[in-house]
């Protein structure tokens, strides 16, 4: 019991230091830009004593841990400063971008497992066929493909010759702004207002983006299933399993890839986190308004409290995701008691 | 006969061609113990495996005869063979901490094997792998059955795993090395288990073991193999008369308490064995 | 026949020297590699990559940077091999030149991450103690960052370009390094040979440079080759983004991001620079496919 707490303190006291490192490296990534974040608010052309009383507002002229101090002051109590574009506060518009990045990255892994998980398992069973070679080319080529070619290609074709695919956006205009916000999730809240019209319209926007995604980490999914499935089906126990008489197809999913779920759910979460990375690409091409393309717009404007927030808060996703990927392990896997 | 082999060649395609892991072995087995003994890479671990078809895909298996029970193995469908293993024969492995499922209590594995042949409810299943455990000398069933493979010693284990195969009653047991994953103790009375549960269901056991003594001591009878081939066939109390100069050879290696040696004989092993 | 005798003293089975005994090693390494043909495909094409950046100037059949303004956005023709972009420019030589800024830029990534993803892995590794906590928590802060989105805010903070995406990249490519390194090291540290090596004397110092770290160069190279596929990708996400190589280069994401408006109608602008980023991230990813296969069977 106490080893238990101990473990978990440990765990606590290294995340917390990783935090103050990813706050650390924000800040410091603002702190060395060569454009004065003073200019950058209030203009090129302000009068000088204007621009000595903003500096001193933004705590500019107080040494740079004083500085750091603020930051982490502000940090706590929920403020990332206010957007320059927008001229809103940072968190209002991360809340407002950030549930157009989760529907699509969501359903871009769920589309990503179903299909790439089978494949892994398919490849790793026919290790050295035909088909193996295939779903590896397959894999190769998704880990190789610049995002942004697949979804100017996925528009090209599907938009603009076949005419199946709406265009960029997340809503057609005639739907924008019709129901009213729940969960931030189109596909949700219009279904929440009974407005099918709608709802069908925000999935028809989605799949394209989505399936763009979920083929990049598709290829990531199906791999790994692949390297941890040659490695369970070589385990003394597949064998155990067949000296029982049991089917095939129990052998295989029921003890061998029984074996490797708990690794997968690893595996998932750091493809989620990763979709996150190939939402900042996929948003700018499919005007996509989510949090990447919040964030590119912000840096071409070099609007740096945009960005610093917006990569802060990716961070804190993404080290989120390694912890429930950690604490996933720690749960279903037997042997990490 | 339970099992009939005749010629049997099993081959694994490698960098440099084929290599040759069984060259022509023929053996037959009725109600019997038989005990098959070799180094590692002698070929005797697949040669039995053989038999449940169990090899690894790559391996190419010929033979005159392979029969299990006049059921001929080589041309036997996927569900015929199924319903050989774990049905008619079972296979014990070296190591429980491989050859369990390590994301399966112990309980649950047995229950699988009962119910794979004997349709029945959950709970009849968890009962009959209570009963399986009380067979192996198991003296808390459930404990035991509600445990992780890696909760589990390793004799302990090797219980598990010999009630899981005794589970559909079968006629042959094919022990691969059972007890060489385990403490000196503990081996003899696996082994004494293994004798018990045999003699008294009638089944045909064939024992794996690179340890000569122990397998004669154990079975009826010997086989011995060296590099792929079966060097000699012995009864077991015939093993001091043995003819071929590797199984004397393997004999005098031993070192015994009551004719202590200064310097143990070294193996020398001649090339027209394998001719 | 002096082919024969020189394959027999490869794959010698008693090498007389150390040196027979490296190459034979290598040479059966090769053996192996030769027999994928999907990692020998992407290790020709690699070198013909290479190639062509190095030859460019010879290669190319127009200046790079010639604008023709009358010739805008033509269609592939025996004049312009891949047509022209936006300002009437040859796309083929285009490519050419833009595959020395890709490969340049890999190039630089590499050389500055690999030695020190290796060192740091290293030490970390055979020193433990305190050094090894403060370098991993140090790799778990640049991890806890997607690396184009920490690629992204640090090229916005100094000043989008060629340089400062490849500092950028650096700063997000050298901590899986260190990570890969380190777990050699801790396997490597308490092998047999590694206590004997310390029982004749030698200092830490000679036995992570002479023991340790050339160990872990197979699977480092495994690594770097895969990554160098990624290198491309990000740099070209840079470049697409703007925050890369700028605009007049003809680096190949940057030629996208100044097609893309003509995406609909003149598609093969754009998609030639595309596919040209893919097919050399394929390429390296074939090849540190094929590479992995050879030299770290156990991580297939």
């Amino acid at each position: 019991m106490t080893r238990h707490f101990g473990r978990l303190a440990g765990t606590a006291s290294s995340l917390l230091v990783t935090l103050f490192g990813l706050v650390l490296v924000t800040f410091l990534i603002g702190r060395v830009m060569p454009i004065d974040p003073v200019i950058a608010i209030i203009g090129d052309h302000a009068p000088v004593d204007v621009v000595a009383r903003v500096r001193v507002e933004l705590g500019l002229d107080r040494p740079l841990y004083v500085q750091f101090g603020i930051y982490v002051w502000q940090l706590l109590h929920g403020d990332l400063g206010r957007s320059v574009m927008t001229s809103n506060t940072v968190v209002e518009d991360i809340q407002r971008y950030f549930p157009a990045t989760i529907e699509l990255a969501t359903v871009a892994i769920i589309i990503a497992t179903v299909i790439g998980v089978p494949l892994g398992v398919l490849a790793a069973v026919r290790a050295g066929s035909k088909l193996d070679i295939g779903i590896r080319v397959i894999c190769l080529a998704g880990h190789s493909i610049p995002i942004f070619l697949l979804a100017l290609i996925s528009l090209l074709v599907f938009y603009a010759t076949l005419g199946w695919a709406p265009g960029t956006g997340r809503a057609d205009v005639a739907f924008e702004g019709m129901n009213p916000v729940v969960t931030g999730f189109l596909t949700i809240d219009s279904a929440l207002a009974n407005d099918w019209d709608a709802f069908w319209d925000a999935w028809a926007h989605l799949a394209q983006p989505a399936g763009v995604l979920a083929y990049f980490s598709m290829a990531y999914i199906a791999r790994m299933t692949r390297a941890f499935m040659l490695d369970a089906l070589a385990g003394e126990y597949v064998i155990t399993a067949r000296a029982k008489g049991l089917s095939n197809l129990r052998v295989i999913w029921r003890h061998a890839f029984g074996n490797i779920a708990v690794r997968l759910v690893t595996v998932l979460a750091l493809t989620y986190a990763g979709l996150l990375e190939g939402a900042v690409v996929t948003e700018t091409v499919f005007s996509w308004p989510g949090l990447g393309q919040y964030l590119t717009v912000s840096l071409l404007n070099a609007d740096m409290n945009a960005v610093l927030g917006a990569t802060l808060v990716v961070g804190l996703i993404y080290m989120a995701l390694n912890l429930l990927a950690d604490a996933a392990y720690r749960l279903l896997d037997p042997r990490v008691s | 006969m339970l099992v009939e082999i005749q010629n049997l060649n099993i081959m694994f395609p490698s960098q440099h061609g084929l290599s040759h892991a069984v060259r022509g072995v023929s053996i037959t087995l009725g109600q019997e113990k038989l005990g098959i003994v070799g180094e590692s890479g002698s070929g005797k671990s697949i040669s039995a495996r053989a038999i449940l078809r169990l090899l690894p895909p790559a391996a190419r298996v010929t033979a005159d005869t392979l029969r299990f029970d006049g059921i001929d193995i080589l041309s036997a469908t996927e569900r015929q063979m199924r319903a050989i293993r774990g049905r008619r024969a079972g296979l014990i492995l070296q190591d429980p901490k491989y050859s369990l499922n390590p994301i399966m209590t112990a309980g649950a594995q047995i229950a699988e094997a009962w119910r794979n042949q004997t349709k029945g409810s959950k709970k009849a299943a968890r009962e009959a792998a209570l009963d399986l455990l009380a067979q192996v000398q198991i003296r808390d069933p459930k404990r035991v059955a509600d445990a992780y493979p890696h909760e589990l010693s390793g004799g302990m284990g090797q219980r598990v795993m010999i009630a899981m195969m005794l589970a559909p009653d079968p006629e042959l047991l094919i022990a691969d090395e059972p007890t060489s994953a385990l403490d000196a103790t503990v081996q003899a009375e696996i082994l004494r288990l293994l004798e018990d549960l045999v003699s008294r269901r009638g089944m045909g056991l064939i024992l794996i073991s690179h340890d000569l003594p122990l397998v004669s001591h154990f079975c009826d009878r010997v086989a011995v193999m060296y590099a792929g081939r079966v060097v000699e066939e012995l009864g077991a109390g015939e093993l001091l008369q043995a003819k071929h100069p590797y199984t004397r050879g393997l004999l005098e290696c031993l070192p015994t308490l009551s004719h202590p040696k200064l310097r143990l004989p070294v193996m020398a092993r001649d090339p027209a064995w394998l001719a | 026949m002096s082919g024969v005798t020189d394959r027999a003293w490869l794959l010698s089975d008693a090498p007389a020297s150390r040196a027979q005994a490296a190459w034979g090693r290598r040479y059966r390494l090769w053996c192996d590699f030769r027999a994928n043909p999907l990692a020998m495909s992407g290790l020709i094409i690699a070198l013909l990559l290479i190639l062509a950046a190095a030859f460019a100037p010879l290669l190319a059949t127009h200046d790079p940077s010639t604008q023709d303004l009358v010739n805008r956005l033509g269609t592939p023709s025996p004049a312009h091999w891949l047509g022209t972009d936006e300002l009437g420019r040859d796309v083929y030589s285009r490519l050419l030149y833009g595959g020395r800024v890709t490969l340049g830029m890999v190039l630089a990534v590499v050389i500055l991450v690999a030695p020190l993803g290796l060192a740091v892995g290293c030490i970390a590794g055979y020193f433990g103690g305190w050094a090894d906590r403060l370098l991993m928590r140090a790799t778990d802060i640049f991890l806890a960052f997607p690396r184009l989105i920490l690629a992204l805010a640090f090229v916005a903070a100094i000043k989008p370009g060629v340089s400062s995406a490849v500092f950028a990249i650096a700063l997000t490519a050298w901590p899986p390094y260190a990570r890969l390194a380190r777990a050699e090291t801790l396997t490597i540290r308490n092998a047999d040979f590694i206590a004997a090596v310390r029982l004749t004397g030698a200092s830490p110092w000679r036995i992570v440079l002479r023991h340790v770290a050339p160990l872990c160069l197979g699977s480092l190279i495994v690594r770097v080759t895969l990554d160098m596929s990624s290198i491309i990708l990000t740099a070209a996400a840079l470049g697409f983004l703007g925050m890369g190589a700028q605009p007049p280069s003809p680096e190949w994401g940057a030629m996208i991001a100044s097609a893309r408006r003509f995406f609909l109608e003149q598609w093969w602008v754009p998609l030639i620079p595309g596919i040209a980023i893919f097919i050399a991230s394929l390429a390296f990813n074939l090849l540190g496919d094929g590479l992995r296969d050879v030299l770290d069977p156990k991580q297939r």
